[in-house]
């Protein structure tokens, strides 16, 4: 019955992204659209897991950053003097590092339980950590030595951005996938809280590590899958195009552009979605929702559920590190410090809860409509506080302090959405069938 | 070899500053573990509460100092405490009334209640943010140091000196105080009785008639006054930045569930578990392995485990190891 709620949705979404474009700028019409179509992708991973198997997942800003971080590792061109700095020994290191943990992890049934196994293992990850310590410090230094200011890291591979986004998938799959091997089967809050936890720390690697991304000092200049706006205006064939409809060729080369990425995150969504609703309707998808709505009894009848909610987990993940790919992609650099928890793991919630959680259209819609409104908040409260003050002087303290406190409207705003839409429509707005 | 040098310097560095860090933990770690055990939910907007109380402890000390109120040498925020404790009260009860409320009637799943959670934690965080904005706050004022460490050099003769700030004093005193007083309230009043029956037993509460929504309006009362008096304490002894108390939510956490989610003793060992493995892992010992080594043996290196930055790794890994090895905490979780 709800089904054709959709369409009107979807009609309304679009009229309010052309309205930003009449009554602001196309420009940032289409900037809405595109981090739009990216918070959907996020919004699908997280109702992967929470509408098909109710996994609660607190950790999203950390598989994003996976994602970004894939997009440093791949596309990069590889910084060569610092690979023969100090590259091998940081592959060793690394090496050494994952071994120990392994044969910790091999040795612990194997050793006599009482003080033997706690001694012995102790002695191995002792001694692992020194030898790891020993090898990883002066590979760090070599390698941040090289020319600090510009690179400092060992780079990328230097492959085609595009390639970066199944990277940032399989980066988020793996993180996912040890999480869940520790914290999944536990109650349900200790995976909120483990997720958060892996969340916090993979920023904090990505903020310190400075071999690896440069840590706060940002990687600048990350290549694109578009062209450059400054090569379209000097371009003969946009040019003339643009001199035929009567554009301005600067400003239409940045549409152009954000056009094309918007065709890039179009066609993302399409397949995502498409494969979604697929595996929704096959026998997985209906052994998924019984695991969902019945542990016990899906368990009783011989589905494995700490086996399926590892693999749901995994993909939701690989999904959400897809979009952190496309993410900075689009950003053209890597930012560390902008990942924060209320922006990147708790609105991606807002956007599954208000679109409707376990409907795929519903999540694409949720992600659209709640990014819309986290970016418009502002504008919108402005012109409300512009013209109730109208009556004040420019500078009344009462204006300026109103207008001082908008920027933190938007948070207000989404846990208000949130909680009224929990609280009367709890099944969001495209509900599942 | 200086055995008392090396012992005063990891007393200055590691014992006295994870005491007032465990001790703000554990008040946080109080409050969460009793909304665990009387809602039963675990409560994401915990750490936004904590921000909430001390903003208002900020805002009325700076009301007061600008009204030459002062304790002498203590910090007027002291004074400020009953009014943040006061306004968090307000808050929470009314939160409970407008969100919570209707959500235990219809006897929604936990983790439905974690959700709403989270909305409140944005509404906190967007209320705090428009109310004192995003600045770093110093309201700590009186006397600054019990012991400065140039007064226990000169007293003790050791070339290593031993700080002691007024506020991590104030900090360990308040929550023994708080500690005692909660204990107290828990074990020997009727009122207390029936919030560890509730938290037991709810449907065996219900039938000794014991009044459900009573009990959930005092557990609001206690987690605001815990949760005010930790984040106060943890602005005094740092600075208030709203933002940090976003942080705080991970180790307050770990607190509370390595020390078994919903037994408030847990919750205080929990919380100096915690943060004495965070702050001894993250310490760079050089100085004190200088002092126990012969003259030779000073190492190059600062002899840190980890970088501070990685503080939330360690809680995270203690976490983990108590999940994977005692799925229910150090001590017995789920009782008042």
């Amino acid at each position: 019955m709800t089904q054709s709620r959709a369409p009107l949705y979807f009609l309304i979404m679009a009229l309010l992204i052309l309205a930003v474009g009449v009554f602001q700028s196309w420009n940032s019409a289409l900037s809405i659209l595109n981090m739009g179509l990216i918070s959907a992708i996020m919004a699908l991973g997280v109702n992967l897991q929470w509408g098909y198997a109710g996994l609660f997942n607190v950790g999203v800003m950390g598989f994003v950053a996976l994602g970004g971080l894939a997009v440093v590792l791949t596309s990069m061109s590889p910084v060569s003097a610092a690979w023969s700095a100090g590259g091998v020994r940081m592959i060793i290191s690394l090496a050494v590092g994952i071994a120990t943990i392994v044969i910790a992890i091999m040795a612990y049934p194997r050793l006599p339980k009482g003080r033997i196994r706690g001694f012995g293992l102790a002695a191995i990850l002792l001694v692992g950590l020194w030898a790891f310590r020993s090898l990883f410090d002066p590979a760090v230094a070599a390698i941040e030595a090289i020319d600090p200011a510009v690179t400092g890291y060992l780079g990328g591979l230097g492959l085609p951005v595009i390639l970066a986004w199944p990277v940032g998938a399989l980066l988020a799959a793996g993180a996912a996938w040890l999480v869940a091997k520790t914290a999944l089967g536990l109650r349900s809050d200790y995976l909120a809280i483990a997720t958060l936890g892996i969340a916090e720390i993979i920023i904090a690697v990505l903020k310190n590590e400075d071999w690896l991304s440069r840590g706060v000092k940002n990687v600048n200049g990350l290549p694109r899958p578009v062209p450059y706006e400054i090569d379209l205006q000097g371009a003969e064939w946009f040019v003339s195009l643009c001199a035929k409809f009567g554009f301005d060729p600067v400003s239409s080369s940045t549409i152009f552009v954000k056009l094309l990425y918007a065709g890039f995150f179009l066609a993302v969504i399409i397949i995502i979605v498409t494969a979604m609703e697929l595996a929704l309707k096959s026998p997985w998808g209906r052994m998924m929702r019984a695991i969902r709505d019945n542990e016990v009894a899906a368990e009783a009848m011989g589905k494995d559920v700490t086996g399926r909610h590892l693999q749901i987990f995994v993909l939701g993940a690989a999904i959400i590190g897809f979009a952190g790919a496309m993410m900075t992609t689009l950003d053209g650099q890597l930012t560390p410090t902008a990942y924060q928890p209320l922006r990147y793991t708790f609105l991606v919630w807002v956007m599954v809860i208000v679109g409707g959680s376990g409907n795929n259209w519903g999540a694409v819609l949720g992600g659209m409509l709640i990014w819309f409104l986290w970016i418009e908040v502002e504008p919108i409260g402005g012109f409300i506080v512009n013209s109730l003050t109208a009556g004040l002087e420019d500078g009344s303290p009462i204006k300026s302090g109103l207008l001082d406190r908008l920027a933190y409207m938007r948070y207000l705003t989404m846990g208000i959405i949130l909680l009224v839409v929990l609280r009367f429509s709890p099944r969001g707005l495209l509900p599942e069938k | 070899m200086d055995l008392l040098n090396a012992l005063v310097a990891f007393a200055n560095f590691v014992v006295v500053p994870a005491t007032a860090y465990g001790a703000q933990l554990a008040l946080g770690a109080l409050g969460v573990t009793l909304i665990y055990g009387v809602l039963r939910f675990s409560n994401f907007a915990h750490g936004e509460t904590m921000s909430f109380g001390a903003m208002v402890v900020v805002l009325v000390t700076t009301l007061f100092q600008s009204w030459g109120i002062s304790l002498g040498p203590l910090p007027t925020a002291l004074l400020a405490l009953p009014f943040g404790i006061l306004a968090t009260a307000i808050l929470l009860l009314t939160t409970d009334k407008v969100v919570y409320k209707f959500y235990r009637r219809v006897k929604a799943a936990p983790v439905m209640l974690v959700i709403v959670s989270t909305g409140v934690m944005f509404v906190m965080n967007g209320a705090v943010r428009m109310i004192i904005g995003t600045d770093d706050r110093r309201f700590a004022d009186g006397e600054r140091f019990l012991i400065s460490a140039r007064d226990f050099k000169t007293m003790t003769g050791l070339s290593e000196g031993l700080a002691i700030r007024t506020t991590q004093v104030i900090t360990v005193v308040v929550a023994m105080i708080t500690v005692a007083a909660l204990f107290w309230f828990l074990n020997k009043t009727r009122t207390g009785k029936s919030m560890r029956a509730y938290s037991d037993n709810e449907d065996l509460a219900l039938l000794s008639g014991i009044n459900p929504e009573r009990v959930v309006k005092i557990t609001w009362l206690l987690v605001a006054a815990l949760a005010t008096i930790a984040g106060a304490l943890y602005g005094l002894d740092k600075s208030y930045k709203p933002l940090i108390f976003q942080q705080l939510l991970l180790p307050v956490f770990a607190a509370a569930i390595v020390g078994g989610i919903g037994n408030p003793l847990g919750a205080i060992a929990g919380g100096f578990v915690i943060a004495f493995s965070e702050v001894t892992l993250t310490y760079a010992f050089k100085k004190v392995v200088t002092y126990l080594g012969p003259d030779s043996w000073a190492p190059d290196g600062l002899v840190q485990l980890l970088s501070t930055d990685y503080k939330f790794a360690v809680s995270f890994a203690i976490l983990i190891i108590v999940l994977l090895f005692k799925p229910t905490g150090l001590f017995k979780g789920q009782s008042i």
